[in-house]
């Protein structure tokens, strides 16, 4: 119940889905929650519902679209302005594409890229100093079993996510000095409205190749950013958690 | 010597380095190359000086983040030589700028080069591969495209978005015949890491197995096998060049 008491938390896209679970998730063991998305209205209620049943202001949405630097220059004001600082952040916005090396477009290449990549970048970027203040923190970047192996499209998500799983080795060395560990998570077939999108037969076979043979409620993953987050990983950083039924151990 | 005969390849940022030295060696061994490079007098001078025994390098310039020149790129290489089998995305930039410190500027030129350039070049490639009935592609990322280090934060993102890249489009044209492989260089004495001070590649050598800097000639070896049917059950593939730094 206490596991992350005390503790304030910046997650970007968590107005559904997994962001939304590890925000419910958070509060319940005690730490409060600023939940950035692009979703203001879902943002606002997923806030709402979280504070009704916590019977207190644990939960705050704020507008925030992870490739602008000024949306997050103010989600981590809103973070020390509301609940007095910043300890964790988890980078989970993200968008999937579906296109392969040569039917994407390059407008659908940037703003994949954009999004998944560069607004992990800019998160870190503007979280590090705040957690330098508190003496340290931890980041949980939302990576995918999809920066890890190849599949047959998807190429600028493949990419973006191979980018992401780097770039948390790469701050994690950097900032180990100042206490902040950086992990990546690599989900695999999580029930979201991203996966819902996908029909049937296109989850069936992947569903199929997975030795758990089902996909995870989006708790499951949140579990393991509530271990990541919490000073029981206190000696985990730079650290790659595959949360994915044994998809990619096969 | 015949390694690559009558094959034709393309490897961008070929100018010098460890792209000029491949477009050296590909001719050796067979092969005819077209050279893209911004720096458009370094690449006529390469391409010169290969060819004066047989003329087998065509320098064109190329910025691999425009997908107009890398259109015009491929199509050198069928007009020039009548086809494409080996695509070498060689081009890129490096820098040290840590986290905090990198601007949105820095960033995106960064990623635009490495990243995206090497997307782009895949795209315009395949097509043509795809009409020879297969082909083989190298990408080059880095050591830095598997772990991390106290700076080169964006670097560091690009190549690690390189290696995932590779194995993406393997798995997508795998069933084409078009080989995807990525080579991962370590300490490699070119002039990209002259902006390392002395002292400090000087430790970073303390840390390498081999305990000395890799050659361009190191590397392009490595590329030229996997450029070669000598691979042909290689692919979505990651190789090392790096005297053993990672296996520390
Ligand atoms: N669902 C899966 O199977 C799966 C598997 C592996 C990884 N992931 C990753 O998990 C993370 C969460 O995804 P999810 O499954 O909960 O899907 P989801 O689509 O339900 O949630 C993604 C959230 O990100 C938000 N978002 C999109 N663009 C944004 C932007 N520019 N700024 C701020 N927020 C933005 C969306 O509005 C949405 O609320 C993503 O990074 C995704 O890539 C998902
Ligand atoms: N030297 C090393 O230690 C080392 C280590 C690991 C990986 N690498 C990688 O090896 C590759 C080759 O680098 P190198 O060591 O030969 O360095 P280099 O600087 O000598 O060569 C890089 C070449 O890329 C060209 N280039 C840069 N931007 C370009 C653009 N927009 N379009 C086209 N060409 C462009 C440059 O003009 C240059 O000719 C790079 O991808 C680099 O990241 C180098």
């Amino acid at each position: 119940m206490d596991r992350l008491k005390g503790k304030v938390a910046l997650i970007s896209g968590g107005a559904r889905g997994q962001g939304a679970a590890e925000a419910r998730l958070f509060v319940g063991e005690g730490a409060r929650v600023v939940i950035g998305d692009v979703l203001d209205a879902e943002t606002a209620k997923t806030a709402d519902q979280i504070n009704s049943k916590a019977g207190t202001r644990a939960a705050m949405a704020v507008h925030l679209d992870v490739t602008r630097a000024a949306d997050w220059r103010a989600a981590v004001e809103t973070c020390t302005r509301e609940f007095g600082g910043l300890d964790i952040l988890v980078n989970n916005a993200g968008i999937a594409n579906s296109g392969g090396v040569e039917d994407t477009s390059e407008e659908e290449w940037d703003s994949v890229i954009n999004v998944n990549q560069k607004g992990v970048w800019l998160g870190m970027k503007f979280a590090v100093p705040a957690m330098r203040k508190r003496g340290g923190g931890s980041i949980v970047n939302i990576s995918s079993i999809y920066g890890i192996i190849g599949s047959g499209g998807s190429a600028a998500y493949h990419a973006s996510k191979g980018a992401v799983r780097l770039l948390t080795k790469s701050a994690a060395v950097q900032y180990a000095g100042d206490k902040i560990r950086v992990n990546s998570v690599h989900p695999g077939v999580i029930l979201t409205p991203m996966v819902e999108m996908a029909s049937r037969e296109q989850l069936q076979p992947v569903i199929d190749m997975a030795p758990m043979k089902r996909v995870a409620q989006p708790e499951e993953v949140g579990w393991c950013v509530v271990f990541l987050a919490s000073d029981e990983a206190s000696f985990v950083t730079g650290a790659e958690l595959v949360v994915d039924g044994g998809y990619t151990a096969v | 010597m015949d390694r690559l005969k009558g094959k034709v390849a393309l490897i961008s940022g070929g100018a010098r380095g460890q792209g000029a030295a491949e477009a050296r060696l590909f001719v050796q061994e067979g092969a005819s190359v077209v050279i893209g490079d911004v720096l458009d007098a370094e690449a006529a001078r390469t391409a010169a000086q290969i060819n004066a025994n047989r003329r087998a390098a065509a320098a064109v310039h190329l910025d691999v983040t425009r997908a107009a020149d890398w259109r015009a790129a491929v199509d050198a290489c069928g007009r020039e030589f009548g086809g494409l089998d080996i695509l070498v995305n060689n081009a890129g930039v490096f820098n040290t700028t840590g986290l905090e410190d990198t601007t949105e500027e820095l960033w995106d030129t960064i990623v635009n080069i490495n990243q995206k350039g090497v997307w782009l070049g895949m795209k315009f490639a395949v097509p043509a591969m795809r009409q020879r009935g297969g082909g083989s592609i190298i990408n080059i990322s880095s050591v830095a495209g598997l772990t991390g280090s106290t700076g080169s934060t964006a670097y560091h993102g690009t190549k690690g978005a390189v290696r995932l890249l590779t194995k993406a489009a393997a798995v997508q044209y795998g069933p084409e015949k078009i080989r995807v492989n990525s080579v991962h260089p370590g300490i490699i004495a070119t002039q990209m890491i002259d902006i390392i001070p002395k002292e400090q590649r000087e430790r970073f050598t303390s840390f390498v197995p081999l305990r000395r800097e890799g050659t361009a000639d190191d590397v392009a070896r490595m590329v030229l096998f996997l450029a070669s049917d000598d691979a042909s059950y290689v692919t979505g593939a990651e190789f090392v060049v790096d005297g053993g730094l990672t296996a520390t």
